[in-house]
């Protein structure tokens, strides 16, 4: 018999659980409900200086249920999948519902708009992995950034991470769905140097099927790579200069794009571009596309988080704002119509030019290349920008030293008019696909 | 601020974890022996069970409007077993014997081969009692959540007709847990933590700020209904959002900065409060690895770290591996004197266990934390403090901040500051983040104030994924040089 703690739960069993919530909740007087189930099972495996330093199993349930009671909302969760979880937490959406305010924007999606026959975009890949097989890899991933350098005096070691997992989501529509998925991961942090020139930095892998994560060894190898180059690094003098958000942290800036953009923010009024649908807020070559259903793909989803079926989208054309970043209440506060962006955007890419990031650091001459940000100073009320940074300084087109203890300023508005390019080192690990992003001057802030 | 009197314990928390946690699965000592006998593989140094029952609720007012309430029950078990540097850690979401049983097996599959090490008897670890028992959830009924939520909001709009907007939220947590070790360890904590927020969006002309303020602590809802609480939580958020509507482009360059008491103790947590947990100097990767006994601050700095202090909300009676938290000296008058550690760490360190194991919960291996991290009180006065500045920035408010412990590299990042000159306080200027050297930022402290606060109670620290509820606190402090990160070069 095989280990129950190795199985997730039937999509039959999700199904069961969902129509008993979705049942309970009317009997409750519930006027409409929806429930999301889900169940992870999971396995992490770190090594430190060539042993096992962590082996984790991970194996998480959690349902939650959202019952309205005309305009009146209420939500519990747990930590469990169960009749009795389930019949708990009904009782204590519908209490809640009684105190909550009668607000006209809560509800259901529309029903027309919950996915049909949703498509299969091949997102479960599950990673046949003994734990004494990650273990081993962790150990080849770690030992390739050790041998890759002399300088590689330490690590925090490598990691070689598996994950399944089973979505439900269903609602008084008559909606039901489950998706099934996949991720796994490798990764490895590097210590360069010792004492106070110490430095570290990291790599990483991640993909739903395994076959396509990079080779362990590459993952340390590239590792090393980074912890040494930040070796001697230091602070800049104060001035403008351009900046170059290297692929990994560009995805942020877009991030910022999405918050700025996303209903909650909006109406609220919240946003320093509350009100720029329509409006230039790139230069006039920036296309931004939501593409849903690439197969595979780590942003990729047949429904959003409200059942809402999703479809490629526009979000920039031409450097114009072309809609919002919409869930169902949100939209109605706003007079709009939900976009499918209930828990987030799926594979929003940016469109990209030719340049490589060598391409970017010639055409950028000289400036900071940053790699990697701190801390979280960005107002998206007033659009104020300043973080912490470390990177590379380029003069004459090429990388002359690393840099830490920096801060970088700016208007989000300003940096994303003054955008220069955007190259086609576009990193896919995550939900927003970009390349490396020039911007125009920011104020760099050193000693 | 002085240590508040010990909360009278009114139930004892070994009965009230073992009533809650063990009896309904009808798990006896017999069936804890063969748990254990499964997590004490040959190798296996020590093993730990952390079982765990919490109930959340959040209650959030948006301009007038209910907007939201949730509850949320999680319960389970958390099995780990530590062979030397090894830790393996499995967790099951259902308190029952097979459940736990599969755990154990799955923990200690980390061990290869070694000694045999026997289960000890178990026996209670008595902790203290830092803060009652009390339920936080049914402290107040719903009308008086709602009706508190709504005291605040009125109190923000009252301040001015430039608050626009105002969201009120209203968050408590019960929690009760119960480690048991193969030591012998048992012990218990039923940990209430309650806190409420207050944001508000100020418009004027075509600006917009914002501004938000909270506090809470280990105690029940009773203590927010106090006449006048909740009110100042919610002028003291307006204040700032009003303030801002006037700030002006920040300085970017290097500069002298005076932080106010209290929540800007966040430069405490960041630039040395991390790079001193257990972890990281065992594995050698802080920039203070290997620095007891050197001086890494000006004589005027001497930083605790205090999980025993009553009702705070980075405060624990006992830690999460089951040991008494304390008070521990990390920097006395500029010299490094302790990690925080927790066991594992401690034991391969040659040091001893501070209480500052910590983790999210049940489904999340413990690690080194902090819990009340703060500098004591100096000798100055804040205004002479202020005074002694030619030009600089007094930033008196933050969000949060992050930190590099191996570079030593944090940042910080303020909400509220104003430009300083000619010793005197000018306008207020627009949030910037900071950016200094943790080994270095505190030799460069020239004066402290005598003015110590802590934070309000609103402190969430992240590392390696698990989120913790803490604590900072410091007096008025002048840094004679950091990196200020406006726009205005």
């Amino acid at each position: 018999m095989s280990d129950p703690r190795n199985e997730l739960p039937a999509a039959e069993e999700l199904e069961r659980l969902v129509a008993l919530a979705l049942d309970d909740a009317r009997g409750r007087g519930a006027t409409a409900a929806e429930a999301a189930f889900s169940s992870d099972l999971g396995l992490s495996a770190n090594v430190r200086k060539g042993d096992i330093d962590t082996l984790e199993h991970h194996r998480g349930r959690d349902l939650g249920v959202t019952v309205y009671m005309g305009g009146c909302k209420g939500s519990a969760s747990a930590g469990a999948l169960s009749e009795a979880a389930v019949r708990d937490a009904v009782r204590a959406a519908c209490d809640i519902a009684r105190y909550t305010s009668d607000d006209p924007a809560n509800g259901l999606a529309p029903a027309e708009r919950m996915v049909q026959d949703p498509p299969d975009l091949d997102l479960d890949h599950p990673w046949q992995l003994s734990a004494d097989e990650a273990v081993e890899l962790a150990r080849e991933c770690e030992a390739a950034a050790v041998e890759a350098d002399a300088r590689i005096e330490n690590t925090e070691g490598a990691g070689v991470g598996v994950h399944r997992g089973l979505y439900a989501y269903g609602n008084t529509h008559g909606l039901f769905a489950v998706l099934p998925e996949s991720h796994h991961s490798i990764h490895c942090v590097a210590v360069a140097g010792h004492g106070e020139a110490m430095q570290r930095d990291y790599h990483y892998t991640v993909a739903r099927d395994p076959a396509a994560l990079e080779a362990a060894r590459a993952v340390g190898r590239q590792a090393a790579e980074h912890a040494v180059a930040r070796l001697g690094a230091a602070s800049l003098g104060t001035e403008r200069v351009p900046v170059l958000f290297q692929a990994p942290v560009a995805k942020g800036l877009i991030g910022h794009l999405v918050s700025a953009v996303s209903g909650s923010a909006l109406y609220r009024e919240a946003s320093f571009l509350a009100g720029s649908a329509g409006r230039q807020i790139f230069p006039d070559w920036v296309q931004m596309v939501e593409r849903p259903h690439i197969p595979r793909a780590l942003g990729s989803a047949a429904f959003d988080a409200e059942g809402v079926a999703t479809a490629d989208a526009a979000l920039v054309e031409g450097g114009v704002l072309q809609r919002y970043v919409l869930d169902s209440y949100s939209a109605r506060r706003l007079g709009l119509a939900t976009t499918a962006n209930a828990g987030g955007v799926h594979n929003l890419e940016v469109a990209h030019g030719s340049d490589d990031l060598d391409g970017l650091i010639r055409r950028m001459g000289r400036g900071l290349i940053v790699t990697e940000l701190m801390g979280q100073g960005v107002n998206l009320v007033t659009g104020d920008y300043s973080r912490g940074a470390a990177g590379f300084w380029v003069e004459d087109g090429a990388i002359v030293r690393p840099v830490q203890e920096v801060t970088i300023a700016g208007h989000l508005g300003d940096i994303f008019a003054g955008i220069q390019a955007v190259g086609s080192d576009v990193d896919r690990r995550g939900g927003i696909r970009t390349g490396s992003i020039l911007t125009a001057e920011m104020t760099v802030a050193g000693q | 601020m002085s240590r508040d009197e010990a909360a009278t314990v009114t139930t004892d928390p070994i009965r009230d974890a073992e009533a809650q946690l063990l009896a309904p699965a009808a798990l006896d000592e017999a069936g804890l022996d063969q748990v254990f006998s499964r997590l004490l593989r040959p190798g296996v140094d020590f093993a730990d069970l952390y079982f765990q029952a919490a109930r959340r609720e959040v209650w959030v007012l948006e301009d007038g409007i209910v907007r939201e309430g949730s509850y949320s029950v999680d319960r389970g078990v958390g099995a780990r077993a530590v062979a030397g540097e090894r830790t393996g850690f499995a967790y099951c979401d259902e308190i029952e014997l097979p459940a736990l049983l599969g755990a154990a097996s799955a923990a200690s599959a980390v061990a290869r081969s070694g000694a045999s090490r026997g289960l000890e008897a178990f026996r209670g670890k008595p902790g203290h009692a830092l803060y009652g028992g009390d339920d936080p959830l049914a402290s107040l009924d719903a009308d008086s959540k709602v009706a508190l939520l709504r005291r605040a909001e009125a109190a923000a709009r009252d301040v001015d007709p430039r608050i626009e907007r105002v969201v009120a939220s209203l968050a408590g947590v019960h929690d009760t847990v119960l480690v048991a070790d193969s030591e012998g360890g048992w012990a218990a904590d039923v940990r209430p933590l309650v806190r409420l927020n207050v944001s508000v969006l100020a418009a004027a002309s075509e600006r917009r700020e914002s501004g938000s303020s909270g506090g809470g602590g280990r105690y029940t809802y009773e203590r927010l209904v106090a006449p006048g609480q909740v009110e100042a939580y919610a002028r003291e958020a307006a204040r700032q959002a009003l303030v801002n509507l006037e700030a002006e482009e920040a300085p970017a360059g290097n500069l002298p900065v005076v932080l106010g008491p209290g929540w800007p103790g966040v430069l405490l947590h960041e630039a040395v409060g991390h790079g001193l947990e257990g972890d990281f100097n065992r594995k050698g990767t802080s920039a203070f690895s290997g620095r007891i006994g050197e001086r890494v601050a000006s004589p005027l700095c001497t930083v605790v770290d205090d999980g025993a202090m009553a009702e705070r909300r980075g405060s624990l009676s006992i830690d999460d591996e089951g040991h008494p938290t304390q008070r521990n000296t990390l920097i006395e008058a500029g010299v490094l004197t302790g990690y925080m550690q927790d066991r594992q760490n401690a034991g391969l360190m040659g040091a001893a266990r501070t209480g500052n194991a910590r983790r999210e919960s049940y489904a999340h291996p413990p690690m080194p934390r902090m819990t009340n991290t703060y500098m004591l009180a100096g000798p100055h006065e804040p205004e002479e403090i202020v005074a002694s500045v030619d030009r600089g920035l007094y930033a008196v408010h933050f969000g949060g901040g992050q930190v590099d412990t191996t570079s030593g590299k944090f940042v910080f990042s303020a909400s509220e500051a104003y430009w300083i000159e000619n010793g005197r306080i000018q306008h207020p200027v627009k949030g910037a983040t900071l950016t200094g050297n943790g080994p270095d930022v505190l030799t460069r402290v020239d004066m402290v104030g005598n003015d110590l606060e802590l934070d309000t109670g609103v402190g969430v620290c992240g590392k390696e994924g698990q989120s913790v509820p803490v604590g900072v606190g410091q007096p008025t402090l002048k840094v004679d040089g950091i990196t200020v990160g406006g726009t205005q070069a």
